[in-house]
């Protein structure tokens, strides 16, 4: 189990549950998680799932691959602690991760 | 398979069923039908065939199509391009249906955005999630510059002779544009967030040379905003590493790839639902009789968003159509396995 939370744009958050296996973007979209669009579904071709990941946790979720990278492209506002949600598996090791929404996701 | 590029605009084409949208499903539609001995229009905005699957995961794996363990996204569109080769439908791509109307004799009229008419008996709706569009980057009043300044593709290159151009982005779209165009171009700046480019090697090799000769800028940063009066564009704000940057540009090409909006279907007089069709499970059939939708488009208890329920409505859907189609023939239910007259039709015997 892991608590990730999740910071809007006007500065109120909220605080998910998640399990291990499970993506943020998908413990994000079963809690209704305003901001986490993820059209595609989890296959890293939208884009719709950007999120910042506050500094002291991007070690812990690591860095996107190039995949990522490539689809990161397509997002907005763009920033060294951008990551597409939907590719951090979550483990319990994320147990208080903080995960800042974008103001827009396109 | 044939493609419309020798047809003028304008022009009226009589079919018994138009598609919108070349989608998994619409293609699979072409099957149903064609055995069916009915003849198929297909339209489609994007600019190649296969909708979903081919525009957003072409090379990622499916694993639920029945009887194919795993097939990529391109895959299963070349495969059902060639099992619908045989009934041979026309495809008219890089158009958008805007209109259909109904007219006297039962038939209607659909109207693309390039002005292509059709005049058909059925209408198959397959749009997926919508239209497939540029996606619009969120910078304060960008709207107003749209069409005048902004620009998200390119119809005419002569538009932008002699322009100060910022084009955006970094896949192939926005470096394939940035070589066509700096040729005319006063100015060209090229704005990506990384010094990493997803297009096509040579490409960037070209586009690096002319950097290096003066022919053009690349700037590696993020648009920021947007200056101008009277929907003239004037200047940009870029942030590079360096902190933010203003300079003077009179049109810019944001190539940040394609979503999907529903866009003209909500004005067809249709019953919607939450942006979808709603149809029965018998014939898939909407409020409007004629009218079908079919795949990701429609609704109903229970729907699933899947291939594989799309390839199902649209077998069903071929039934009542021929109906509309051939009010006199009776319809005889054959399996593709024995019946002569359907493997006649498929050019296997
Ligand atoms: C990343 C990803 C992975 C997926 N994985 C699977 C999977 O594993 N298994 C599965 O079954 N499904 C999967 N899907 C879903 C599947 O792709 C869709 O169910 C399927 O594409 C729907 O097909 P369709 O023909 O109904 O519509 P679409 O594929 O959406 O095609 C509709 C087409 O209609 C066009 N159109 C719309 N309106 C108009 C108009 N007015 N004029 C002209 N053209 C128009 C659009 O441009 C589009 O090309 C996945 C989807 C995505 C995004
Ligand atoms: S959900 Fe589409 S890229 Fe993450």
């Amino acid at each position: 189990m892991a608590r990730i939370t999740f910071i809007q744009p006007d500065g109120t958050s909220q605080t998910v549950q998640a399990t291990a296996g499970q993506t943020v973007m998908e413990a994000a979209k079963l809690e209704n998680v305003a901001g986490i669009e993820a059209e595609c579904g989890g296959a890293c071709a939208c884009a719709t799932c950007h999120v910042y990941i506050a500094d002291d946790w991007r070690e812990k979720t690591g860095s996107p691959s190039e995949m990522e990278e490539d689809m990161l492209d397509f997002a907005f506002d763009v920033r060294a602690e951008s990551r597409l949600c939907c590719q951090i598996k979550v483990t319990d090791d994320l147990d208080g991760l903080i995960v800042q929404v974008p103001a827009k996701q396109f | 398979m044939s493609m419309a590029q020798d047809q003028t605009p304008g022009q009226t084409i009589e079919t018994d069923v138009v598609i919108i949208g070349a989608g998994p499903v619409g293609l699979f539609a072409v099957f149903e039908l064609g055995l069916l001995d009915i003849k198929v229009h297909l339209v489609d905005i994007l600019d190649k065939i296969g909708g979903q699957c081919a525009e957003l995961y072409p090379e990622k794996p499916i694993y639920d199509i029945p009887g194919l363990p795993v097939v990529t996204g391109q895959e299963l569109t070349d495969r059902l391009m060639e099992q619908i080769k045989p009934f041979d439908p026309t495809f008219h791509l890089n158009e958008r249906v805007d209109e259909i109307s109904k007219q006297d004799d039962g038939r209607f009229l659909l109207k693309t955005d390039v002005g292509t008419c059709f005049l058909t008996k059925v209408v198959v709706i397959g749009a997926g999630g919508g239209s497939f569009t540029p996606k619009r980057p969120p910078i304060e009043g960008i709207e107003a510059y749209e069409g005048t300044s902004v620009h998200y593709s390119v119809r005419r290159m002569e538009f932008f002779r002699d322009k100060d151009i910022l084009i955006v982005g970094g896949g192939d779209s926005a470096l394939d544009w940035t070589l066509s165009l700096q040729p005319l171009a006063k100015t060209l700046t090229l704005l990506h967030r990384r010094d990493d480019f997803r297009a096509a090697p040579h490409t960037v090799e070209k586009m690096r040379e002319l950097v290096a000769n003066g022919q053009m800028r690349l700037l590696i940063g993020q648009m920021r905003g947007l200056h101008g009066s009277d929907s003239q564009l004037e200047a940009v704000t870029v942030k590079t590493k360096e902190g933010e940057e203003r300079f003077p540009v009179n049109t810019v090409l944001p190539f940040f790839g394609l979503t999907m909006k529903l866009g003209p279907i909500s004005d067809w007089g249709l019953n919607l639902h939450e942006n979808l069709i709603p149809v029965d499970t018998e014939k898939f059939e909407t409020s409007e009789p004629r009218i079908f939708a079919i795949g990701d488009i429609n609704a109903y208890p229970g729907k699933l968003k899947l291939i594989l329920s799309g390839f199902h409505e649209a077998a069903l859907m071929a039934q009542k159509a021929h109906s509309y189609i051939f009010p006199d023939k009776k319809l005889l239910f054959q399996y593709t396995t024995s019946s002569s007259s359907l493997q006649k039709k498929l050019g296997v015997r």
